[in-house]
C-alpha cells in the first residue's frame, strides 16, 4: 500500500502536515536484454513542506545486501537492478523508517511521503522564528526527557534549562518565564495554536498550562513570533502537542513521581489512539498534590499546592484537509506563604528583619489564606486546507479564565475572594502559508479576537481590574527567501489595533489628584458620594517588523543575525491599577495616560558544531521606548500605618546579555555541559538598573549515558548564581510609632550568591518490545543549601527550597 | 483608523451571540472591610475627651484628619473605648462589633510615647480570658505631653507580652498627641 504504479506518483505513508517528508523514487528500467539485469532505480527525499531535498538517507537494498545514502540532492541511483520486486528499507535520522517492495519494471518513477516525527517525539526543540527548522534566530533543544523530570513543576521551571531563560516567582509553586530579563506581558504563551489570555500582566500570576499536557516547547523570536502577536518583546513561547501518526495504534503512558520536599507528587497519563485513515484521540490527564515545602530548615507554611488537569484532542489529519477540536481544563489551587501577608511598612520591617518566616507552624497539606484558585478553559477548532497555492488554516478559539485570590479576612468576608475575575476570550484567525518557489516563502494571517473581564463586585473590595470589553484586530505578513545555499534572510510585518471600552469607578480624591478632570471630562458616567465612575475608550495602534538572517560559512559554523521591532500596548494593570493590592502588599497606581511600549531588539548567534564539541554563543540589545515600570515614589499614611505608594511610569530601558553554551563529549559515554548568563538592565532615563534582572549564573553538568546499560544515565549539575549587584536602590525610611524609632526598610538588596548541586539518574526496563519502565532518581539541592533567591519576590521573608529527593515511574505502553 | 474600527466591530459580531448583552455599567462595590475611622472616648465621669483619625477615602490621596478635643486632666482615671467605623457605606458600618464577634483573633495594644505619664490597662478580654481591649482605663499621672499610639493586631499570637511578640499583622496604628494638664 505504500507505493503505486504510476509515474511520479506520491503516495501517502504518514501525513502531518508540518513534518513531512517525500521520498520520491525514480526508476529507471531500461530493457536492453530481456531477462537481463539492465534496469537502474533512483531515489530522491524531499521534504513536502519546502520541498528541499534530504540528505543522508539510508537506503537498504536487501537483495543487493547494500546500504547507502542519498546525495546533496537527495538522490541515489541504483544500476543493474533485474526486473524484479526489490525491498526496500529507507530511513533518516529525522524520520520512521520505512520498509517497502518495489517492483522494478521499466522507466516507472515512484514517489513516498513518510512522517518526520521520531527525532520530535524525543525532543522538545527549541525552535527559531522559521516555521520548519531554524534561520536567523539559533535553534536551541532541550531534550524531552526534561520535561518529564520536570512533571512536578511548572512550564516556567522547564523553560529555565535554556540559556537566557530565567523564572519570576512568588514563592515555590508561581512561577513565570523571564526572557532575556522581559515577563508577563512581554512574553506572549501560546498553548496548541492559541494564544493563552489569562491574565497574563501580573507577576504572581503564573501560566495556566499543566506542563504534563504539553509534548514540545518551542521558544520562538522574530519573524515567526509576529504571527502570534507584535507585542512579544521578550519572545514568544510555545507549547504544543505532537502531531499523531497516520497508523492504527493505541499508545499512552502512565508516569507517577514523589517528592520528599512539599511530601507530594503528580500522576499524569495520556492516552493516544489513532488509525490509518488519520483519525486521532488523546486523552490526557494529571493530578498533582503537595503539602508545605520546606526550606533547609524550616517549613514554609501555607505553600501548599493542588492541581487537577484534563485535555482532550480529537481531530483528523490528512496531508491536504484536516481539522482538530481541542479542549484542556487547568484548575489549581495554590497557598501563598502565611507569613508574607504583611502590608505595611512596620509589619514589612518585622518580615525583613526576622528573614525568616514569622509564622512557622508543623506540615500540612491544608491550603488557607493567602491562596489563589484558577480555573481556566480553553477549546480550540481548527480546520486546514492545502491547495495549489498553499495552506489555509482557519481557527476559532474559546478561553474563560476564572482567578479567585483569597487574603486573609475578617468575619462574614473570610471566605470571599478578594480578588474574584473572570476573563472571557474570543478568537478567529485565518492563516495562509504559501511556498511560492523553491527559495521564497510566506505566511499571511488575520486574527479577530474579542474579551471581556468580569470583576466581581461581591468580593467587598474595590475593583483592581475594571470591567472592560476589548476588540484587537491584527494583520501580519512574514517571509523568507533563500539567497543561496548558504544564506538565508526573513522578514515580517505585523499591525495591530486594540479597543478597549472599559468602566472604571475611581476614587474622587484619585481623580482629582491626578487631574484627569480637565483631560477626561467626557468619559465620566456618573458622580457618587466618594467615587466617580468613568467609561474610558482607549485605542491603540501597534505596528511591529523584524528582519533577520542566518548565514553559513561552512557545516560547522553558522551566524545569526536579527533585529526586531515589537509595540505592547499598556496592560489593564499598568492602566487602571488604583489602590491596595493585596497580593504585592502595596498601594500600586496605574496612568490612563499611557501609550504603548516600542522595543528595538538586535539579536546575534554564533554557532560551532561538530561531532564531539558544540558551542552556541548568544548576544542581544534590546533598547525600549516608553517602557512601562512601577517604583516606589512616597510613603503614605493611612490607617494602618506608614505604606509604601508604587507608581507606573513610564521611561526608557536598555537591555543586554549573552549567554554560551558548550557541550563537549569526552568520550563514548561522558559529555561535559556548560551554560552561563549574563544580563544588564538599564533605565536610561535615570540612569538606574532595572528592578528583577536575573544575575549570572553558571551551570556546569557531567552526564554519563551508557545506552548498552538500559539507558543508564547519571548526572551531576553545579550551578552558582551571582549576586545581582546592579539594583535600583527602593529602599526607605519610615518611623515606627510603637518603638518611637526610624527604620530602614531593605526591599532593594538582592540575596548573596549561592551555589546548588543537583543529581539525577534514571534507567530503562524493558518489559515487552513496545512496552518499557523507566525509572528514576533525582536530588535537588544536594548540599541542602539555604540560599535566597533574588527573582522570587517572597525571598524577603523567607529561604528558598531545601534538598529535595524525588522519585518517578514512567511506564510507557 | 475607523476602518479597522469597523472591520473589527463586523467581525465580532459573531461574538456578540456569545458574550453577554450588558451595556450597563457596572455596580459599584461595597467596601466592606475598610477601617475609615478610629474614635477614642476617654470618660472620667467629669470630663470626656475625644480622639478621633478619619481617613474617608481609605489608602486613596487624602489626608486623614486626626483631631484630639481637649486635654487630660492629671492624676485622674478614664474609662477608654475604640469605635471603628467604615464610612464609606451608609450608613457607616460598625467595625467594632465585628471585632469583639472575633475577639480571639484581635487584639489591641496602647503604647505610650516616652515623656508621656499615662498607664493602660485592659478592660475587656476574649472568651480564654486574654485581652482584646476595645475598653480600657487609661491611668493619667502628672502634667506631661506626648503620642500614644493605639495598634490592632489581626491574629496576633495569643496570649502575648507586648507588640514585640504579638505578632499578625497591623489593621490600625494610629497615634495622637495628647497633653496632661
Amino acid at each position: 500500500m505504500i507505493f503505486t504504479n504510476t509515474y511520479l506518483n506520491s503516495i501517502v505513508v504518514q501525513k502531518t502536515p508540518m513534518l513531512f517528508f517525500f521520498i520520491i523514487l525514480i526508476l529507471f528500467n531500461s530493457p536492453i536484454y530481456s531477462q537481463d539485469c539492465n534496469s537502474s532505480l533512483t531515489l530522491k527525499v524531499i521534504d513536502l513542506h519546502d520541498s528541499s531535498v534530504l540528505q543522508n538517507a539510508s537506503i537498504f537494498v536487501k537483495e543487493l545486501d547494500i546500504k547507502v545514502k542519498t546525495n546533496s540532492k537527495g538522490e541515489y541511483v541504483f544500476k543493474d537492478l533485474c526486473n524484479k520486486e526489490y525491498f526496500i528499507e529507507i530511513s533518516h535520522e529525522d524520520c520512521e523508517s520505512v520498509q517497502t517492495e518495489i517492483k522494478v519494471k521499466n522507466n516507472t518513477i515512484k514517489t513516498i511521503r513518510m512522517e518526520h516525527h521520531l527525532n520530535e517525539l524525543d525532543e522538545i526543540i527549541v525552535k527559531s522564528n522559521f516555521k520548519s527548522k531554524s534561520k536567523s534566530v539559533f535553534e536551541n533543544k532541550v531534550s524531552k526527557q526534561t520535561l518529564e523530570d520536570y512533571s512536578n513543576n511548572s512550564i516556567a521551571d522547564v523553560l529555565k534549562t535554556i540559556p537566557g531563560v530565567s523564572t519570576i516567582s512568588t514563592g515555590s509553586s508561581i512561577a513565570k518565564p523571564q526572557i532575556n530579563g522581559l515577563h508577563s506581558s512581554r512574553v506572549l504563551l501560546i498553548n496548541n495554536n492559541v494564544k493563552m489570555e489569562d491574565h497574563e500582566w501580573g507577576i504572581d500570576h503564573a501560566p495556566s498550562i499543566d506542563i504534563n499536557s504539553i509534548e514540545k516547547i518551542s521558544l520562538i523570536k522574530g519573524a515567526g513570533a509576529l504571527k502570534y502577536g507584535g507585542s512579544a518583546l521578550g519572545g514568544v513561547i510555545i507549547s504544543e502537542t505532537l502531531k499523531t501518526k497516520l497508523i492504527d495504534s493505541l499508545y499512552g503512558k502512565l508516569y507517577s513521581s514523589a517528592s520528599t520536599n512539599g511530601k507530594g507528587g503528580t500522576i499524569t497519563t495520556d492516552i493516544t489512539k489513532t488509525n490509518s485513515k488519520g483519525w486521532y484521540t488523546r486523552l490526557q490527564g494529571t493530578f498533582k498534590r503537595f503539602g508545605d515545602y520546606n526550606t533547609s530548615n524550616y517549613i514554609m507554611s501555607n505553600t501548599g499546592l493542588s492541581e487537577r488537569n484534563f485535555s482532550l484532542k480529537t481531530g483528523l489529519n490528512r496531508v491536504d484537509y484536516g481539522f482538530e477540536v481541542y479542549y484542556s481544563f487547568f484548575n489549581n489551587e495554590t497557598g501563598i506563604l502565611r507569613a508574607s501577608h504583611l502590608i505595611s511598612a512596620q509589619d514589612i520591617f518585622r518580615g525583613i528583619t526576622s528573614g525568616i518566616p514569622l509564622i512557622i507552624e508543623d506540615f500540612t497539606y491544608d491550603i488557607s489564606a493567602p491562596k489563589q484558585k484558577i480555573k481556566h478553559n480553553l477549546a480550540k477548532f481548527n480546520f486546514f486546507k492545502t491547495t495549489d497555492l498553499g495552506k489555509f488554516n482557519f481557527q476559532y478559539d474559546f478561553q474563560s479564565n476564572k482567578r479567585q485570590e483569597f487574603d486573609i479576612r475578617r468575619g462574614d468576608d473570610r471566605n470571599t475572594p478578594s480578588i474574584d475575575l473572570e476573563l472571557t476570550t474570543h478568537s478567529l484567525s485565518l492563516d495562509f502559508d504559501s511556498r511560492f518557489s523553491n527559495n521564497l516563502n510566506l505566511n499571511l494571517g488575520i486574527v479577530g479576537k474579542y474579551q471581556k473581564n468580569f470583576p466581581d463586585p461581591e468580593t467587598g473590595v474595590r475593583r483592581l481590574i475594571p470591567d472592560y470589553e476589548k476588540y484587537d484586530l491584527g494583520v501580519y505578513s512574514i517571509f523568507d527567501y533563500k539567497l543561496n545555499p548558504e544564506w538565508i534572510i526573513e522578514g515580517g510585518l505585523r499591525y495591530d489595533y486594540t479597543y478597549m471600552d472599559v468602566y472604571k469607578y475611581y476614587k474622587t480624591s484619585f481623580w482629582e489628584s491626578r487631574d484627569y478632570g480637565e483631560e477626561f471630562s467626557d468619559i465620566i458616567v456618573e458622580v457618587l458620594a466618594n467615587q466617580i465612575l468613568t467609561n474610558p475608550k482607549l485605542e491603540f495602534n501597534n505596528a511591529s517588523a523584524t528582519l533577520g538572517s542566518k548565514f553559513l560559512f561552512d557545516n560547522n559554523n553558522t551566524i545569526f543575525f536579527n533585529y526586531a521591532m515589537s509595540s505592547r500596548s499598556p496592560n489593564p494593570s499598568e492602566l487602571f491599577s488604583e489602590g491596595l493590592h493585596h497580593a504585592s502588599a502595596r498601594i500600586e497606581l496605574g496612568d490612563l495616560r499611557f501609550k504603548s511600549e516600542v522595543g528595538h531588539n538586535f539579536g546575534f548567534t554564533y554557532q560551532k558544531s561538530n561531532e564531539k564539541f558544540s558551542l552556541i554563543f548568544n548576544s542581544f540589545l534590546n533598547t525600549i521606548k516608553d517602557f512601562i515600570v512601577i517604583e516606589p515614589v512616597e510613603i503614605m499614611q493611612t490607617i494602618r500605618g506608614s505604606f509604601s505608594l508604587w507608581e507606573y511610569r513610564q521611561t526608557d530601558a536598555k537591555l543586554f546579555g549573552a549567554d554560551l553554551n558548550v557541550d563537549y563529549k569526552l568520550n563514548k559515554y561522558i559529555n561535559l555541559i556548560h551554560q552561563s548568563s549574563v544580563i544588564k538592565g538599564t533605565d536610561t532615563k535615570l540612569n538606574n538598573p532595572l528592578i528583577d534582572m536575573p544575575p549570572a549564573n553558571i551551570k556546569n553538568e557531567i552526564v554519563y549515558f551508557n545506552s548498552d546499560l538500559n539507558n543508564l544515565s547519571i548526572s551531576l549539575q553545579s550551578e552558582y548564581t551571582f549576586k545581582q549587584n546592579k539594583y535600583p536602590d527602593n529602599n526607605f525610611e519610615v518611623y515606627i510609632p510603637t518603638t518611637e524609632t526610624y527604620e530602614y526598610i531593605d526591599l532593594s538588596t538582592p540575596p548573596k550568591a549561592y551555589h546548588l548541586l543537583n543529581f539525577n539518574s534514571r534507567i530503562d526496563i524493558r518489559t515487552d518490545k513496545n512496552k518499557s519502565i523507566n525509572l528514576g532518581f533525582k536530588i535537588n539541592n544536594l548540599l541542602n543549601t539555604t540560599y535566597k533567591n533574588y527573582l522570587n519576590r517572597l525571598r524577603l521573608y523567607t529561604h528558598d527550597l531545601g534538598r529535595n529527593f524525588i522519585l518517578s515511574v514512567k511506564y510507557k505502553l | 483608523m475607523k476602518f479597522f474600527k469597523y472591520a473589527l466591530l463586523a467581525s465580532t459580531l459573531i461574538f456578540a451571540s456569545c458574550s453577554d448583552d450588558d451595556d450597563n455599567a457596572p455596580d459599584p462595590v461595597n467596601e466592606e472591610e475598610v477601617i475609615t475611622t478610629l474614635t477614642v472616648t476617654l470618660d472620667s465621669g467629669s470630663d470626656t475627651v475625644v480622639m478621633q483619625y478619619q481617613d474617608l477615602d481609605g489608602d486613596g490621596p487624602d489626608a486623614a484628619t486626626v483631631t484630639v478635643s481637649g486635654s487630660l486632666n492629671a492624676n485622674t482615671t478614664y474609662d477608654g473605648s475604640i469605635v471603628l467605623l467604615n464610612e464609606t457605606e451608609s450608613p457607616a458600618e460598625n467595625v467594632t462589633e465585628e471585632i469583639e464577634e472575633e475577639d480571639d483573633e484581635h487584639q489591641f495594644f496602647y503604647t505610650v510615647g516616652s515623656g508621656l505619664d499615662v498607664a493602660t490597662d485592659y478592660a475587656n478580654f476574649d472568651g480564654d480570658g486574654n485581652p482584646l481591649g476595645t475598653l480600657f482605663v487609661l491611668n493619667v499621672g502628672s502634667a506631661s505631653s506626648g503620642g500614644l499610639t493605639f495598634t490592632l493586631r489581626h491574629e496576633p499570637n495569643k496570649p502575648n507580652t507586648g507588640l514585640e511578640n504579638a505578632g499578625g499583622s497591623t489593621d490600625i496604628e494610629v497615634t495622637f498627641d495628647v497633653t496632661v494638664e
